[in-house]
């Protein structure tokens, strides 16, 4: 046998694997891995651009991201570059370092689930609140069905976010017990929060300074609740000689 | 490999499969006895189909109709320089199966004893001859691929050959 015929056979199949790996670098398809979370296993799917979803693992996930992207999901990991801060992202409820990719949504959806990812830990703030931070001061239904559709839960905390008249309101991910457990989980008092929409509170403000804030607001929390006022209203707080905190921006 | 330019300019998502399966092994083989090394040939051959996809998702369509696939991924293939490696920490990796083992190679000792035996030649007689010889191109279209005039492509792909036999005489 020549030299040449014995080059012409060093040429075999592609590697296993290397259609997964190129289908996952180009985005075709999109990779998934599970992680512990407060509420459970979660399945979260990424592609080059950042992490794309996140569902409770035991659900049928898989399905439902393929119906409602197009995309196929293989097993793989997370890109090197910022899978290490993963945990870290899903446990503090923000996504840190983590590159969210926010294509699919539009860009009211954006700038709402971005404003979403700047409610600190263990605080809420009504829809009216994000509606008026992306300067649409009526758009609170609006702001509603976004937090509904949000594809990237506990990274994107829409389980801060509650309905305009300070009840707890719904949760896309799994329901209105894993909002609870979830507030409970990061120390925002859940409980206290109902009574105190039941009161019809929506601002407290501190005699001393005569700020008002959010009730969990970490302004406020330095006054003990037994000092604090509670105002039905923003308008009632101002006409009351108070004036809103600049770090909560109360509505 | 027309039908396959106009299914890619048609729907580029639904053919490029068909690329990766037609170009996947021969680009792994190629790149693997150019480089010796399992783990550069299997990072370059991802890279450069990865880099085909997002280049071709920027052409019109006359400019994909005109394309000859071959020579074009491997001439993304040859001008992937290092730094390609910073890419691939943004990417998802595939678990499982990415190990020497998982390589579809019917002759493991033949296949170390050629990454040997290449290691002889200077890098652009082992590009010629490797790409000639081993991946089946024409003269001119690795030409095309290297930048290089085919005369000189002919005397590597002599020099690199000659410099084969001796390697292997003096194996026996």
């Amino acid at each position: 046998m020549t030299i040449e015929d014995r080059l012409a056979r060093l040429i075999g199949p592609a590697p296993d694997g290397l259609a997964e790996g190129v289908a996952l670098g180009t985005g075709l398809v999109e990779g998934y891995d599970l992680y512990p979370s407060a509420i459970g296993t979660v399945a979260v799917t990424f592609n080059p651009e950042g992490v794309s979803s996140l569902d409770l693992a035991e659900s049928d996930f898989a399905t439902r991201f393929t119906s409602r992207t197009g995309k196929g999901l293989i097993r793989a990991e997370a890109p090197s570059a910022w899978r290490r801060h993963l945990p870290t992202a899903i446990e503090a409820g923000t996504p840190g370092r983590v590159p969210i990719d926010l294509r699919m949504v539009t860009p009211f959806q954006e700038s709402v689930l971005r404003v979403t990812t700047q409610i600190p830990r263990g605080e809420v703030r009504p829809y009216g609140w994000l509606a008026k931070e992306v300067h649409r001061p009526g758009a609170t239904r609006a702001v509603g069905s976004v937090m509904a559709r949000n594809p990237i839960p506990l990274m994107i905390p829409c389980h801060r976010v509650v309905r305009s008249d300070g009840h707890m309101g719904n949760y896309s991910l799994g329901g209105p017990h894993l909002k609870l457990h979830l507030l409970e989980h990061e120390g925002a008092d859940p409980g206290r929060l109902e009574r105190l929409a039941e009161g019809q509170v929506r601002v407290q403000g501190d005699p001393a300074t005569r700020v008002f804030c959010h009730p969990t607001c970490h302004v406020i929390r330095s006054t003990a609740e037994s000092d604090r006022v509670d105002f039905r209203s923003t308008e009632v707080a101002e006409a009351s000689g108070y004036r809103p905190c600049h770090i909560c921006r109360p509505v | 490999m027309d039908d396959l330019n106009q299914s890619l300019a048609d729907d580029l998502d639904h053919a490029f499969p068909m690329v990766v399966e037609l170009m996947g092994g021969r680009l792994y083989w190629g790149l693997r006895r150019m480089s010796g090394s399992h783990q550069e040939a299997e990072d370059l051959t991802q890279e450069t189909l990865i880099r085909a996809y997002t280049a071709l998702g920027g052409y019109e369509t006359g400019r994909i109709n005109s394309l000859r696939l071959e020579p074009w991924v491997w001439t993304i293939a040859l001008n992937l320089g290092r730094n390609h490696l910073r890419d691939r920490a943004r990417r998802p990796t595939f678990v499982g199966l990415l190990d020497d083992a998982a390589v579809s190679d019917t002759d493991p000792a033949e296949t170390h004893a050629w990454d040997q035996r290449l290691t002889g030649l200077s890098r652009a007689q082992r590009t010629a001859v490797v790409l000639r010889h081993v991946v089946g191109l024409g003269i001119e279209e690795i030409s095309e691929i290297t930048g290089r005039p085919a005369g000189t492509i002919k005397a590597d792909i002599h020099r690199g050959l000659n410099r084969l036999r001796t390697i292997m005489e003096e194996e026996q």
